[in-house]
């Protein structure tokens, strides 16, 4: 039978304050476990929360960059569940009256642009974490009270491949907003995921299961994978499928059951006391709309329209927020009218680099900066210097420390064009070569680029390859 | 002349030096406290001396005793239950900060409570209960009982009490002190052990209304740390104590005189209406409807938070740990079990389950958000009333103290005892109780006042116009 799935995404993300969502304590990642503690983040008696506002300030700026609609009354609720982690045995979170709702996000997946919808984007606080040792569990408590963002997604999504784009794009926005690191490995992106399957046109949702423990987006992508097939599998054979949690397994790339629907908890939210309800008021939100600055996909429509670039360059350069800006630095040094030349640098050489030492592009030390980069694109696109020479310039440069320019005039790398000079180089590779000249002659025409290579080698690279090309073709036909 | 036996505001004037009354405390406490049991861990007895950075407090070096749910920075705090044996916190309840940099004196060991302010009678302690000073034979009400038996038997000068539903009234009344509960959000509930956020307010219990006022200016504030803190200005609350209630209006709600007020409170309070009344008051008989509502709407919304408050005490962290439990996780639900099973006392556990029902799936709207409602109906009573009086008078309690045993098997007979408090919490407002006379058999009788929110002026200035006129506040209990 066909079967289409229906995925919705609930991503949680820190948000980078200085401070915890309700205490003093620093966020620092990395730190001495429980040294970055106090009694409000550690649930101590007595002690009492404060909403920290630079949190509500970067919730707005992603609720409304999500095109949510921000609620004017909201409040805090108290979760309640025992676990460890949980310092206070409940956590503060937002329950019927969230920060925003409905809000969307554009997806492209494979050249199609879909509208995925996000129910609602609300605040809470993070848990310590557990660290099990062989018969004891430890409690680090330098995460717990972190602020966290909870982004759930409407069970718009119909493929893995989907909700992959849907993340990357998320976490490229929440990059641009400067709200949060995103990184998964330091826990700072986490993602759940609700999945059915049911027959392809019906209007009707199937019975969904939770996934948990997916540690990077292409673990996502492989788990709903797996579950898609499971559910598949279980419906064609006459099965039902249960409703139920599931762990991801990474290395064994199978889902194991966590707990199922009876024994879900009751959380019990109620109002969180301890924090007035509160209201938005429009100044503010105003105020934060002016902070969110231009978002990838506006970007990237506009580098299309004022630089030239195709919609897969610009796609690449406006990946990343600090790329981009970087990238438009670039463009806007370079005298050229058509910038193609600049993208395809960034995209090709400098990328290379950046990626051999895991960074990225705007991150490279170039020496002298990014004129002296347009200065060795100059050189190139005006035939001083050939593709070859210049990308491995740049190279040597940024290993070095020494300015492009200084090392083509140094060196003296500029390359020849000077017919005299290269007829005489022809001329000696030819001689040094007389079996290779001959099959050329006799017809076997890849022979000459073999000459070709050998006048570059004899060159040090310098010379003209389009020059020597032709005055060896000129020689060789003529000379016979 | 026995300085224990003074208020703050004669030892000040009588320039008495802070070891003369921690002397002659200690000596109170050391002929009295084996009777009364209104400290816990005595064994540990000492006072701190004051450290004098405000050497204009009247307040300066004067010992102030303090319940034993309020933080205190490296002393002992444990709501006198067994699940916080050997918590010390780590830091001062934001009270406690300003008492020391007023230069009081503190008392280390804590004044007895019902375990985490669950009760009316002192009786839920893990420390066993505290005894009436007036007849030991009876409870000295809860859940500060052991602050208001302190102040009455004169083991302290001055106490500190916290009030959910009447904890520092109810004891007051039982044990012939002022207690006041202050507008909600007038005074800091940082380092206070929650018992029902949205209700707990701390206070003083002391010998008369002007200590009450004195402690009030050193502990009433805006406090950053505490997000339901109002940032209101707070007056200098002495400017209240004028002897002056001419004009002024009280209502009179009827449903508070109405059947189960003991006879012998009701006549207390009906003389001390005529005293008030010959005073130049003014008195109105004013409706408050939904006060029926008040025990119930209170047992679902305390017991419901306190269910969520008490939550961390899960053996984890700090406190009282089962000994019966493997430390693996795979024994994880089996700790929090037998620890909360063994750490904390009947009562608080009943609240706990009553709390965890009334949140659950299902039942939530039923219980829980019909409760809110109620409680903003019982609010809106209030506001009507205070249109047009600018006091309300009731009984404090609908009894004089009641005897040790007598009621504790009994929860909803226990319940009642707070019906003429709780409705104070539930609506925010202040409330003080002052003596208003004696039973046949020598107990004393406390009538409450009430105003609107941030108008503790009023109050004061009402319960020391009384208390000026009428001798109540100056017995003392023969120990």
């Amino acid at each position: 039978m066909d079967y289409e799935a229906v995925i919705g995404l609930e991503v949680h993300v820190h948000l980078k304050t200085k401070t915890k969502a309700f205490c003093g304590c620093s966020t620092l990642f990395g730190q001495e476990p429980n040294s970055q503690v106090c009694p409000v983040c550690l649930g101590f008696p007595g002690s009492l929360p404060v909403f920290n506002q630079q949190a509500l300030f970067y919730a707005l700026k992603a609720a409304l960059a999500l095109n949510c609609q921000v609620q004017s009354y909201t409040k805090f609720d108290r979760k309640n569940y025992f676990y460890p982690d949980l310092p206070k045995n409940y956590q503060i979170s937002q329950y019927d009256l969230p920060l925003s709702r409905d809000g969307f996000l554009n997806v492209s997946t494979e050249g199609e642009t879909q509208r995925i919808g996000i129910r609602r984007v609300h605040m809470e606080e993070d848990a310590g974490k557990l660290i099990h040792k062989e018969d004891i569990s430890l409690v680090d408590f330098n995460r717990s009270g972190i602020p966290l963002l909870e982004i759930v997604s409407e069970p718009d999504i119909n493929s893995p491949a989907q909700a992959y784009e849907y993340l990357l794009a998320l976490k490229c926005i929440l990059e641009y907003l400067e709200v949060s690191d995103c990184d998964m490995e330091k826990g700072s992106l986490r993602c759940d995921a609700n999945v059915s399957v049911r027959k392809k046109g019906s209007k009707d949702l199937g019975t969904k299961t939770e996934l948990k423990n997916m540690n990077s987006f292409r673990a996502v992508r492989d788990a709903l994978s797996f579950e898609i097939e499971r559910q598949k599998e279980l419906l064609d054979g006459g099965n039902k499928i249960v409703q139920q949690t599931l762990l991801w397994d990474e290395r064994e790339s199978k889902t194991i059951l966590m707990r199922t629907k009876e024994e879900a908890q009751d959380y019990r939210y109620f109002p969180e006391p301890d924090l007035s309800a509160f209201n938005i008021d429009r100044a503010l939100i105003e105020e934060v709309k002016s902070t969110i600055p231009e978002l990838p996909q506006e970007k990237k429509v506009r580098f299309m329209k004022e630089y030239g670039l195709s919609d897969y360059d610009a796609k690449i350069l406006v990946a990343s927020k600090k790329d981009a800006d970087f990238a438009e630095e670039c463009m806007k040094q370079y005298q050229g009218q058509d910038k193609k030349p600049i993208a395809n640098w960034l995209i090709g050489p400098l990328a290379s680099v950046a990626s051999a030492s895991g960074k990225s592009i705007f991150e490279v030390k170039i020496p002298g900066g990014t004129e002296e980069l347009i200065k060795l694109i100059n050189l190139e696109k005006q035939g001083h210097i050939s593709n070859l020479m210049a990308k491995s310039v740049l190279n040597e440069s940024i290993a070095s420390g020494v300015p492009s320019l200084t090392i083509i005039q140094e060196k003296n790398l500029f390359q020849v064009s000077d017919e005299s000079v290269l007829e005489k180089t022809v001329d000696e590779v030819i001689l040094d070569n007389p079996r290779v000249a001959s099959d050329y002659r006799s017809g076997k025409t890849n022979a000459l680029m073999f000459l070709v290579g050998q006048a570059m080698k004899k060159s040090q690279g310098k010379a003209n390859p389009k020059i020597v090309q032709e005055i060896l073709k000129r020689r060789l036909e003529h000379a016979s | 002349m026995e300085l224990n036996k003074l208020t703050a505001h004669e030892l000040f004037e009588n320039k008495s030096t802070s070891a003369k009354i921690i002397e002659s405390l200690k000596s109170q406490i050391k002929d009295t406290e084996s009777k009364v049991k209104a400290y816990v861990r005595l064994s540990d007895l000492e006072f701190s001396d004051s450290e004098l950075r405000a050497p204009s407090s009247e307040l300066k070096g004067i010992p102030v005793s303090v319940k034993d749910n309020i933080c205190t920075d490296g002393l002992d705090t444990q709501c006198c239950s067994k699940i916080l044996e050997g918590f010390k916190p780590p830091y001062d309840a934001m009270v406690i900060r300003k008492l020391k940099e007023a230069g009081v004196s503190l008392c280390n060991v804590k004044t007895n409570m019902d375990e985490f302010a669950f009760g009316s009678s002192t009786e839920n302690s893990c420390f066993g209960p505290t005894h009436n000073p007036w007849n030991l034979e009876c409870v000295p009400g809860g859940s500060s009982g052991g602050s208001a038996a302190a102040v009455a038997s004169d083991e302290a000068i001055l106490a500190l009490g916290s009030d959910t539903g009447g904890s520092i009234r109810q004891p007051a009344s039982f044990c012939g002190v002022v207690g006041l509960k202050p507008t909600y959000g007038r005074v800091s509930r940082y380092g206070l052990i929650a018992f029902a956020s949205s209700l707990d307010q701390i206070g003083p219990l002391t010998k008369d209304v002007k200590d009450s006022a004195l402690l009030m200016n050193v502990i009433a504030g805006h406090d950053p740390m505490d997000a339901t803190s109002a940032d209101i200005q707070v007056p200098d609350y002495t400017k209240s104590l004028v002897k002056d209630v001419e004009g002024l209006r009280i209502g009179l709600p009827k449903e508070y005189f109405i059947e189960g007020l003991d006879p012998e409170v009701k006549k207390a309070l009906e003389e001390s209406v005529d005293r008030l009344r010959t005073l130049g008051v003014e008195f109105k008989d004013v409706g408050l409807p939904h006060t029926e509502f008040a025990v119930p709407v209170y047992y679902i919304i305390a017991t419901a938070e306190a269910s969520s408050n008490l939550a961390r005490f899960d053996g984890v962290q700090y406190g009282f740990r089962t000994k019966a439990s493997k430390t693996a996780t795979s024994g994880l639900i089996e700790m929090y079990k037998k620890t909360r099973g063994e750490g904390f006392g009947e009562e608080a556990k009943r609240r706990i389950i009553l709390g965890t029902f009334a949140l659950s799936h299902g039942y939530y709207d039923a219980y829980y958000l019909r409760a809110s409602k109620v409680r903003t109906l019982i609010k809106q009573d209030f506001d009507k009333v205070f249109e047009e009086c600018d006091c309300i008078l009731t009984p404090t309690s609908p009894t004089p103290a009641f005897k040790i045993g007598e009621k504790i098997d009994d929860p909803l007979k226990m319940y009642l005892s707070d019906i003429y408090t709780i409705s104070a919490n539930l609506a925010g407002l202040p409330a003080i109780s002052v003596p208003c006379g004696f039973t046949k058999k020598g107990l004393p009788v406390g009538l409450q006042l009430l105003a609107k929110a941030f108008d503790e002026e009023t109050l004061f200035r009402m319960a020391y116009t009384y208390e000026q006129n009428t001798p109540w506040h100056k017995m003392k209990p023969k120990l």
